[in-house]
């Protein structure tokens, strides 16, 4: 089992798709939202994520696929 | 001993111990060191600073780590430089440059590693690791060296080789990444997690943020013990900006220096300036953006600490700017030609920055300002290389070189 800690970014037609519920019922994996903040075309979920690594990994890549952003929650750590 | 007590959440103020933690694990809201304040209270004075070394470890009583442990390549001390010129080009009356070309590794950044490998040493990590592009880099593998330390740098694979230079010399393991910056980003901070090695800006980030107080305070008593009315400093995570401002409302609640309101004003390139668009459009919600500057140290689209530079902004009645990549050729050169200051990309923003706020009335031009220069011109050659003055070619007689100067018009002494 693994553990993930994310953000998501939500922008336009993504905001109105119940992504995260998609997850826990597509997957294998566990959702627990931490802390949230969401507009009518914009928004941010921090969540974590529990389930087997390579589970894990395939529902990130369909979040991705739904025009969902996917960042560390520490943000861009890449600095110059 | 230091003072440093606990790591605290800034969102639901819960404590943790002061170990390799960044993220609270309640809310996940980002961790910051707490300190005993009545403990600062009852040691410092500016009698004891002026005392000490000249360097950022004056400042001890106030950074996160024991005198025992201090990895030392004399950072910090920078020259503040009352820039007339500048502020006669400017219009301004009163402006200064804190120059942190200064640096060992010639950028700012060594005051935040300085601060992370000391931290780390303490808690008795042997590896110091990064994420970075360049002065970060440059900075850890500069201090893992000083320390004894092993330093592993991860790059992305289409990283310019003179960038790598930088680091390479003090010999760290270099891992270069074949992926997007978004993937450089996810494999460090799950290295983070999985490996004892100390991440300076990840799992060790807030005794890393720390270091960036040092500026304000520094400023502080170069001004003469006390704060400018204005600040403009480089924004690209936030946590710079943050921490400025930080560190004069510490001297002002050590009666360091007398209660200034000191307003804060960032600078971003436009190509990336996802917390000056949310200042713009009166909104904390930051929508990350894909970087396209050539203000490449300032380029973080998604920045970490872009919220708290929004709160900084407002409680300060502050604001933000962002600037056209010729603008921030024609910042650089102002700085240099105006004041003998090289600065990379960062501080051409910094400067161009400065001359918008003016513009736009976000700085007074009559109050004490200062701006933050924070790395090295050379780093970044190649953003000016095409702008600059270029040579008068002649031959090796007094004739050529009078014909040749006579055609110059711009030459000195041409004429007289």
């Amino acid at each position: 089992m693994a553990t993930r800690r994310v953000r998501f970014t939500f922008e336009g037609d993504a905001v109105k798709e119940p992504v995260i519920y998609l997850v826990g019922h597509e997957f294998d994996v566990v959702t627990n939202i931490r802390m949230a903040d969401v507009e009518h075309d914009f928004g941010w979920v921090v969540l974590e994520l529990d389930g087997d690594h390579d589970e894990i990994d395939r529902a990130l890549a369909w979040v991705a696929d739904k025009g969902v952003r996917i960042d560390p929650v520490a943000g861009d750590v890449v600095e110059s | 001993m230091t003072y440093a007590t606990c790591l605290g959440c800034r969102e639901c103020a819960r404590e943790f111990p002061l170990e390799a933690l960044h993220v609270c694990d309640f809310c996940f809201g980002p961790l910051e060191v707490n300190y005993d304040h009545d403990g600062i209270q009852s040691k410092i004075s500016r009698e004891r600073i002026e005392s000490g070394p000249r360097s950022i470890w004056r400042y001890i009583d106030l950074l996160p780590v024991d005198e025992d442990f201090i990895v030392d390549l004399n950072v910090g001390w920078t020259p503040l430089l009352k820039a007339d010129r500048l502020a006669d080009r400017l219009g301004m009356r009163e402006l200064w440059i804190k120059n942190d070309t200064c640096n060992p590794s010639w950028s700012f950044k060594d005051r935040v590693v300085a601060v992370a490998a000391s931290r780390a040493k303490q808690m008795g990590f042997k590896t110091l690791a990064c994420a970075s592009t360049g002065n970060l880099a440059n900075s850890v593998s500069a201090h893992a060296a000083r320390a004894g330390m092993e330093a592993i740098v991860f790059i992305p694979h289409d990283l310019e080789a003179g960038k790598v230079l930088g680091s390479a010399v003090y010999n760290p393991t270099i891992v270069s990444v074949n992926g997007s910056y978004d993937d450089v980003n996810r494999l460090c901070s799950e290295l983070a997690d999985n490996r004892h090695w100390a991440f300076v800006n990840i799992n060790v980030r807030p005794y890393y943020a720390e270091g960036s107080r040092t500026l304000a305070y520094e400023v502080a008593e170069q001004l003469g013990w006390r704060a400018p009315r204005q600040v403009v400093a480089p924004m690209a995570s936030g946590s710079l900006f943050t921490k400025i401002h930080k560190g004069f409302q510490e001297f002002q609640q050590y009666g360091l220096i007398e209660e200034t309101p000191v307003r804060m004003i960032g600078a971003q390139a436009e190509g990336c300036s996802p917390i000056t668009t949310a200042w713009r459009n009166e909104t904390t919600n930051i929508r990350p953006v894909k970087p396209n500057t050539i203000a490449k140290s300032l380029a973080i689209g998604n920045p970490a600490d872009g919220y708290y530079a929004l709160k900084t902004m407002k409680r300060t009645d502050g604001g933000s700017t962002a600037v056209t990549d010729p603008e921030v050729v024609e910042g650089i050169r102002m700085l240099a030609e105006c004041e003998g200051v090289f600065a990379e990309t960062a501080g051409g923003v910094t400067i161009a920055g400065l001359r918008q706020a003016i513009e736009t009335g976000q700085v007074d031009p009559d109050e004490t300002t200062v701006a933050f220069i924070t790395g090295g011109g050379l780093k970044t050659a190649d953003a000016v290389v095409e702008h600059v003055t270029q040579p008068i070619p002649v031959e090796g007689t007094l004739q050529s070189f009078e014909d040749a100067f006579a055609e110059a018009p711009e030459a000195v002494g041409v004429g007289g």
